[in-house]
């Protein structure tokens, strides 16, 4: 095969292209492909640069031991998984994995301290309090699923009556927090 | 409020307004926030993804600061509208890979947008024309705080806000600004810059972020590092350094004008002339034009055409935008055309 560029040398370098969805092939010969280079998006991604940093790390002391077995158990993502794609599997993976990533941190980052924001806890203490609304809300709405079912009519217009209640005082709840 | 409405209207970052807008483009804050406890959108089932949705939704359109704001699920755009929402700056490239279950919250005037099941749960951005991030962290920090009382985050007092890619975990905090520095480019300055700037810890980037090419000079400065800075810390940092950029530009833009004026003045007024003539015109060529009439704009050499005329232009000829305009699917072709006339006519005042 010829290059697709010069028309003259051998293709060595076999480029393939996605953009919009549309694929497109590029055969080249050495010299044209070091010409073309800095037209070409380079595909090396965040995961590439994060293995390397954290395959020092993981490395095992001896060589042919096996590495140690580690998986988070809220997510089940494997630290494998984490150097293959580049992204941790959810928040929790921070605490499964932290004596990796404390190393890996500090690579990134320089530091392994946070310094800056931090959620109010104040604001925390209203978190809670409205998810307790809201999973009260959500069971409460079942039960009147169920009472309309069973067509207990007398249970039902209790029950929605507390779903009326639960819903003002979310919303009463969002306006005291708007206010201060 | 429908995505076809923006087209009717100005993004704040195009304005054209605020401190140095003559190099300054726009100045934009991202934060980076996830549900405690819950895969993240990568490592998510449907279910779960559904749910993180759903909650989010709830809370972000809950919120005062988000009132008469636009809501898009991306599963629900079609092709041209996704790549319209991305020239516009409003979502990512990543955001439209596997549409599913992902959506955009853009507030009033397109200074806030919120992504919803991006890489990280929430991804608010603000945006602001000319060189302003402590307003950008200001309006990004009160919104944090009004989602913080809906939504528990993920954090820990030892990492910050803990991100799916640990470059993000701590502030979760990326402040960036858009430059415009012709005159560095054209001086051929702009490489020691751009190696300086990398040197002290920030990224350079093009006009579309990741991984794009810097057409018509633009270029994104932005920090790298999230964990052992705090926000305010960060945000000066980066504002010392770009103010040195701005005083870079500024002094090539001098020479320019003291040494090579007959270069310069040739350079923008046929940039002027092409753009003005021109029948069919591709993005790259018109991008490059646009630079050198906005720096015209800017020097006061050309006087008929005001800034955010010019800001506009950039982003109206990308394929998206002129599609929407002309309301229907165009070829490369047919849009080389479309583009042309739309310039010709704008340049005009009409």
């Amino acid at each position: 095969m010829l290059c697709d560029e010069c028309g003259k040398n051998k293709a060595t370098v076999h480029l393939t292209e996605i953009v919009n969805e549309q694929i497109t092939k590029l055969n080249l010969c050495e010299a044209c492909a070091k010409e073309k280079g800095s037209d070409v998006e380079q595909h090396f991604g965040i995961a590439d640069l994060l293995s390397a940093l954290s395959d020092v790390e993981t490395a095992p002391e001896t060589p042919g031991a096996p590495a140690p077995k580690n998986k988070c158990s809220r997510c089940g993502l494997t630290y494998e998984d984490f150097k293959k794609v580049g992204r941790l599997g959810c928040s929790e993976c921070y605490m499964a994995f932290k004596a990796s990533l404390t190393p890996l941190l500090k690579r990134i980052h320089g530091s392994n301290q946070h310094v800056g924001k931090a959620p109010d806890p104040q604001l925390l203490k209203e978190v809670q309090a409205t998810s307790k609304i809201h999973e009260e809300l959500e069971a409460v709405k079942l039960e009147l699923q169920k009472a309309v079912k069973k067509e207990e009519f007398e249970e039902a217009a209790a029950l929605r009556d507390k779903i009326k209640f639960l819903e003002k005082k979310l919303k009463e709840g969002h306006k005291t927090h708007h206010e201060s | 409020m429908k995505v076809d409405h923006l087209l009717k209207q100005t993004c704040e970052w195009l304005m054209g307004t605020g401190p140095n807008s003559d190099i300054v483009m726009s100045s934009r804050v991202r934060l980076a926030r996830n549900i405690e406890a819950t895969p993240f959108s990568h490592w998510a089932t449907k279910k779960q993804e559904k749910e993180s949705l759903a909650m989010l939704e709830e809370a972000t359109l809950n919120v005062d600061l988000m009132k008469n704001s636009l809501y898009v699920l991306v599963a629900q755009l079609d092709d041209v509208d996704k790549q319209f929402l991305i020239e516009r700056h409003l979502i990512s490239r990543e955001h439209i890979l596997r549409p599913e279950f992902k959506s955009v919250v853009v507030g009033d005037k397109e200074v806030i947008s919120v992504m919803i099941n991006e890489e990280d749960h929430l991804r608010i951005q603000v945006m602001q024309s000319g060189f302003n991030l402590q307003e950008c962290w200001r309006i990004a920090d009160r919104l944090d705080d009004a989602l913080h009382k809906k939504v528990k985050f993920a954090y820990s007092a030892e990492w910050g806000y803990l991100t799916a890619c640990p470059t993000n975990t701590g502030t979760g905090l990326r402040a960036s600004v858009m430059l415009h520095l012709p005159a560095l480019v054209m001086t051929k300055q702009i490489s020691k810059v751009l190696q300086a700037i990398t040197k002290l810890g920030m990224t350079a980037r093009g006009l579309y972020g990741e991984g794009t090419e810097a057409e018509g000079n633009f270029f994104q400065i932005s920090n790298q590092v999230t964990l052992g800075s705090a926000e305010e810390d960060v945000i000066d940092n980066l504002e010392r350094i770009i103010r040195q950029v701005i005083g870079h530009e500024e002094n090539a833009r001098k020479t320019l004008m003291k040494q090579n004026r007959e270069m310069l003045q040739d350079k923008i007024w046929r940039s002027n002339g092409t753009l003005r003539s021109a029948h069919i015109i591709n993005t790259k060529e018109t991008l490059s034009l646009l630079s050198m009439v906005r720096l015209g704009v800017d020097m006061g050499l050309i006087d008929d055409i005001d800034r955010r005329a010019v800001n506009e232009l950039f982003i109206l000829t990308q394929p998206a935008h002129l599609q929407k305009i002309e309301g229907r699917l165009l070829s490369s072709a047919q849009r080389d055309v479309k583009r042309a006339n739309l310039i010709r006519r704008r340049l005009e005042g009409k």
